[in-house]
């Protein structure tokens, strides 16, 4: 980390430690909802920042990231539910569970040649046949979902993560905080080389000696455990899951909205683009039901053309741009 | 033995026999090349060594042993770099970036491949353009920066597959000089693909000349030139 601060510019320093103040700050000014509103945009950020290590720094294409949160969200749940395991604990085997699932596809894509949009595929069938299998067994709760009660005598048990939103707000921001280090650290890293090298040209990575596959699997296995993380948060910060919801493919485009427009394969790209993007969201349900005009449906059509306008007009997201005008470019001597 | 032995190897495509029974060997220390008309197997052969196609038949080694059927980052790691007769630069990423990842083959620590990265750059006169892009560089910028990157991996083997092609005169001298030094200073054996005349009768020490798939000739440059089924199948009566 001491790395990491010494090859910030003075100028990059001062801001991330405004934004810091500011976030540490904001539940002692926020009201409720803003602080409701600030949680989810740091979750989006921390989900996107693990999507983004698999696509933006390694090359490879998942539209099926709502499966490493659902598995999280269920190990957790079903740990604190059935076993009373607490989900600081329960983070791990939740971790291991989906990056075991992730092992798994990604061996079945990569052991095989399956590339690009074909392994994508693979990712929405996996996501698609758990949430199958999640509805149908009993243990999981099935269809009817999973309830982790709230218990007014807990509130304050930080330690089983029971808290109000005071205290997730908190949770969040330290997942995103942790993320967007993780993500510098990684970046600067020979894996992390390695993995621009793939997303670059396999062809030309294996021939300065790079084991591909192993690149590739490090990647989704790293981005599912960090993913399932998210979902252990999901789970106890909403105290549902439903099957139909957490595993559904909507779930894994909402996730990677944010680093796309923020900007795919830099560190800060997930955080712009949640700070963007889910104020926008909100902004517009309650607008659209202000001027009665909430048709269902009509939230999402003025979403999709704010994104379309934001890709026109900065198709390689906001961040590399922003970091211009701000003049925090990556220190060139 | 030789540095890199390769014993009947052949390759078939459906009906094209594009390597047919190839053997030659290469040794420590020298320069090779392998000339031939468009479509004689050249590359089709580079591709058997460095590990991108397995061969239907016959055994390749290096250093004393086997590497055939290995992938080609384990080909590489034993020691083999190669280039790409179309250039395959990372495009997205800096050229001092570039030749870092190949110098991280070998080094565990980024900075340390950095430094040996921007001494390469140096060596191929692109330190000034390190930041650019890949993508934004010139053909003979990029065609530098490909044996620049494989020369980060630290061969012992070097696999050029025409790096001068498409060059000036000014620059193919250029090219043929750096790789001279890396030859006579460093030791570096060189196995290069070549049409360019010019430069493969300034580096060779030995040449094998490919047709249709067969080796038709090999020996000193000198000789292979004059030999009347080269001259007859590639080089033309008036070359000589």
């Amino acid at each position: 980390m001491i790395v990491l601060w010494k090859e910030t510019t003075a100028r990059g320093r001062c801001l991330i430690a405004v934004v810091l103040i500011l976030l540490v700050g904001a539940p002692f000014v926020a009201d409720r909802y803003t602080l409701s509103v600030l949680t989810l945009i740091l979750y989006f950020a921390y989900v996107g920042q693990a999507w983004n290590l698999m696509m933006g720094y390694a090359g490879q294409l998942s539209l099926g990231h709502a499966l490493y949160v659902g598995l999280g969200g269920y190990v957790g749940a079903l740990l604190w539910l059935q076993f009373g395991i607490g989900p600081w604990l329960g983070v791990f085997p939740a971790m291991l569970v989906a990056a075991g699932f992730g092992a798994a596809i990604g061996w079945l894509g990569f052991r095989f040649g399956i590339e690009g949009v074909y392994f994508a595929v693979l990712t929405i069938a996996f996501a698609e046949f758990t949430r199958i299998a999640c509805d149908n067994i009993g243990f999981t709760g099935g269809a009817g979902g999973l309830f982790i009660p709230y218990e007014a005598q807990r509130v304050g048990e930080w330690w089983n993560l029971r808290g109000g939103q005071f205290f997730f707000y908190y949770v969040a921001l330290l997942l995103a905080a942790a993320a967007v280090v993780l993500t510098a650290l990684l970046a600067r890293s020979r894996l992390g080389y390695q993995w621009l090298a793939v997303r670059e040209d396999q062809e030309a990575a294996r021939a300065v000696g790079i084991d591909v596959f192993q690149a590739k699997m490090l990647a989704v296995v790293l981005s599912a455990a960090m993913t399932a993380v998210g979902g252990v948060f999901y789970a106890f910060y909403y105290g549902n899951l439903f099957p139909a919801q957490v595993f559904d493919i909507g779930r894994s485009i909402e996730l990677i909205l944010a680093p796309i427009v923020g900007g795919l394969g830099t560190v800060f790209g997930p955080v712009v683009g949640a700070f963007l993007l889910t104020p926008v969201g909100e902004l517009l349900i309650a607008l659209t039901s202000k001027l009665g005009f909430d048709h269902p449906g009509a939230k999402a059509v003025f979403y999709g053309l704010i994104l379309m306008v934001i890709i026109v007009l900065r198709p390689t997201g906001i961040w590399p741009w922003l970091a211009r005008v701000l003049g925090v470019e990556k220190n060139r001597k | 033995m030789s540095m890199l032995e390769v014993e009947a190897v052949s390759k078939r495509f459906r009906g094209v026999l594009a390597v047919d029974a190839v053997s030659f060997a290469v040794e420590q220390g020298e320069i090779f090349a392998i000339i031939g008309p468009n479509g004689a197997g050249k590359t089709t052969l580079f591709n058997m060594i460095a590990g991108s196609m397995e061969p239907d038949s016959g055994s390749i080694s290096f250093t004393g042993e086997p590497i055939t059927g290995l992938t080609p980052d384990a080909v590489c790691l034993r020691g083999i770099a190669r280039t790409f007769q179309l250039v395959r630069p990372f495009p997205a990423l800096s050229v001092e970036d570039n030749v870092t990842i190949g110098a991280l083959l070998h080094r565990h620590d980024v900075a340390a491949a950095r430094e040996r990265a921007l001494t390469l750059l140096r060596r191929f006169d692109l330190f000034d353009r390190r930041h650019r892009l890949a993508s934004a560089l010139t053909l003979p910028d990029r065609k530098r920066l490909e044996v620049a990157r494989a020369l980060a991996t630290e061969p012992k083997l070097l696999l050029l597959d025409e790096v001068v092609a498409g060059l000036r005169p000014t620059e193919t001298d250029r090219m043929v000089a750096i790789l001279q030094e890396l030859n006579h200073e460093g030791g570096l054996t060189i196995v290069l693909i070549e049409h360019v005349m010019r430069a493969v009768m300034a580096l060779a020490s030995r040449v094998l000349v490919l047709d249709h798939g067969t080796a038709i000739a090999e020996g000193a440059p000198e000789t292979v030139v004059r030999d009347p089924a080269v001259v007859q199948s590639y080089l033309g009566v008036e070359a000589v």
